[in-house]
């Protein structure tokens, strides 16, 4: 029997922090400006939800139309690079150069390039940047993950290269892709919240720029109401990709 | 009954071949063919280079030396491996039909062959299914489906039965056998069970330790097809013996 025990102990764990946290608050009178209260952090969530509503969407936003800017570089990319050799010694540096560079670093240049009068374009443009990695990545991995039996099959069989593709390669990629796409989905999240972060004005309305504003005015409780906000956007957002993912794949593989 | 003119002719021919990897011989010098009509099993020690004999005879791989000589298309070959090999997002009746659809063959002609390969497996029921709901021997099958399917006329099977248990390996092995029984297409399989080898083949070539050369060659003069309980008879008894004593002979025994 520890499957309702499983279920209990993360919800029994975070209940005790909150309850200490509250209880320390009042006992020692944190003020509210330095450390809210669980309580007054609940009274800001509900007080500001249709602002903090509006603002995820805008971040939602921000993030899945950066996902799809990268989908559009990865994917044809990570296509070059498994039919030709050569092309994948070309882009691999670069993805990874772009992977390994701080995003915080590169945000204020882009937010420049942007203009103050986009900023989600700059948001957009960053989100992309993050997502690029894990989308490309997972496509070129699976694309070269088909089985070699299969792969010699296809020799023996006298495949043309786009029959060892798209019967092959693509399908074989599909775990893979997916799996990069749950990734990407949560980094496209960060990307969009540094950037707006990073643009550091009003322009974007993101859940990120909440948390800034807030936090400016000392406005403690909010700051932690859009935090809250944040967190439940990033984990729906991973529970619905990854309830996507076991569906598609359990439809791929049949069962 | 097959036509004269067909049987006994060289489908592959390996002529003093020989395979080395990284400078290191792996196989060879070897010299065999197989024939239509006619099943050859060969038998070894792992590492021999069962498996690299098999994959010159079906043009997969070349020769470090020696000739290799192919009288068939490259799309008249069929390979069975170890392990099913079959593409899991497809269903059954897609994965048998996959070499016609790769030659161009339309797709209902493609699935009705794919049809009929699948019932002489005994697996018609299973043509909707995902390779994921099939068991090892079930899958099995539907990897020989797919060889035959384009009735090709170089079968060669790669362990194909290493990965299954007894019961499912004989019952196969029986199967198998049967589908030999019509018009024959040149096999050549590998095996460690010098059973298997007596039981499925009309010629058994032993191999010696790396670098594999044929250290022994038996004839098991029964025709096909063959019941079960030809694993019984005295022909088979004394096969097996012969075949036994010259793999441990290759081995280094006494």
């Amino acid at each position: 029997m520890t499957r309702p025990l499983d279920m209990l102990a993360p919800l029994a764990l975070s209940a005790v922090i909150i309850g200490v946290w509250e209880l320390a608050c009042r006992a020692l009178s944190v003020p509210i400006y330095l450390l809210p209260a669980p309580s007054d952090i609940s009274v800001a969530l509900v007080s500001n939800a249709p602002l903090l509503f509006s603002s995820a969407v805008v971040t939602l936003w921000a993030a899945l139309s950066a996902l799809l800017v990268s989908a559009l570089f990865a994917f044809p990319l990570a296509l070059a690079a498994a039919l030709s050799p050569l092309v994948e010694r070309a882009v691999r540096p670069l993805a990874v150069t772009l992977q390994v560079t701080p995003l915080v670093a590169i945000a204020p240049l882009v937010v420049t390039w942007a203009g103050l009068d986009h900023p989600e374009y700059a948001t957009t443009a960053l989100a992309a940047v993050v997502a690029f990695f894990p989308l490309f990545s997972g496509a070129l991995t699976g694309l070269k993950s088909a089985d070699p039996d299969l792969e010699r099959l296809f020799d023996l069989y006298g495949a043309t290269p786009v029959q060892r593709l798209m019967r092959l390669r693509v399908p074989a990629s599909a775990p893979f892709v997916l799996e990069g796409v749950k990734v990407g989905v949560g980094l496209s999240v960060i990307g969009a919240v540094v950037a707006e972060i990073s643009a550091g004005s009003g322009g974007s309305q993101g859940l990120a720029w909440r948390i800034v504003e807030t936090t400016h005015q000392l406005r403690m409780a909010e700051t932690f109401a859009a935090l809250v906000a944040l967190s439940m956007l990033a984990v729906i957002l991973h529970a619905v990709t990854q309830y996507a993912e076991t569906q598609i794949l359990r439809k791929w593989r049949g069962r | 009954m097959q036509n004269a003119s067909e049987l006994g002719m060289a489908v592959a021919t390996l002529n003093d071949v020989s395979v080395a990897y990284n400078g290191r011989q792996a196989l060879g010098p070897i010299r065999f063919q197989v024939n239509s009509g006619e099943t050859t099993a060969l038998v070894g020690p792992s590492g021999c280079g069962k498996s690299t004999a098999l994959r010159l005879l079906a043009g997969l791989e070349s020769p470090s030396k020696g000739q290799v000589i192919r009288n068939v298309a490259k799309g008249e070959t069929a390979v069975v491996f170890q392990a099913p090999t079959l593409a899991p997002w497809e269903t059954v009746l897609n994965n048998v039909a996959l070499p016609l659809r790769l030659a161009g063959v339309a797709q209902d002609v493609a699935w009705e062959r794919a049809h009929a390969a699948l019932s002489r497996v005994g697996l018609k029921d299973a043509a909707g299914l995902k390779p994921a709901q099939l068991s090892g021997g079930m899958a099995m099958r539907v990897s020989i489906a797919r060889a035959l399917s384009m009735s090709p006329k170089l079968v060669l099977l790669d362990e194909p039965f290493a990965a299954l248990d007894e019961i499912t390996r004989r019952k196969l092995a029986d199967d198998v056998t049967s589908l030999w029984s019509g018009a024959r297409p040149a096999v050549a399989f590998v095996t460690h069970s010098v059973d298997e080898a007596v039981f499925m083949a009309d010629r058994i070539l032993v191999m010696s330790p790396a670098p594999g050369q044929v250290v022994y060659e038996a004839s098991v003069l029964a025709g096909f097809p063959r019941p079960p309980h030809f694993r019984t008879t005295e022909i088979f008894r004394r096969t097996v013996e012969q075949v036994s004593d010259a793999l441990a002979r290759s081995m280094g025994a006494p």
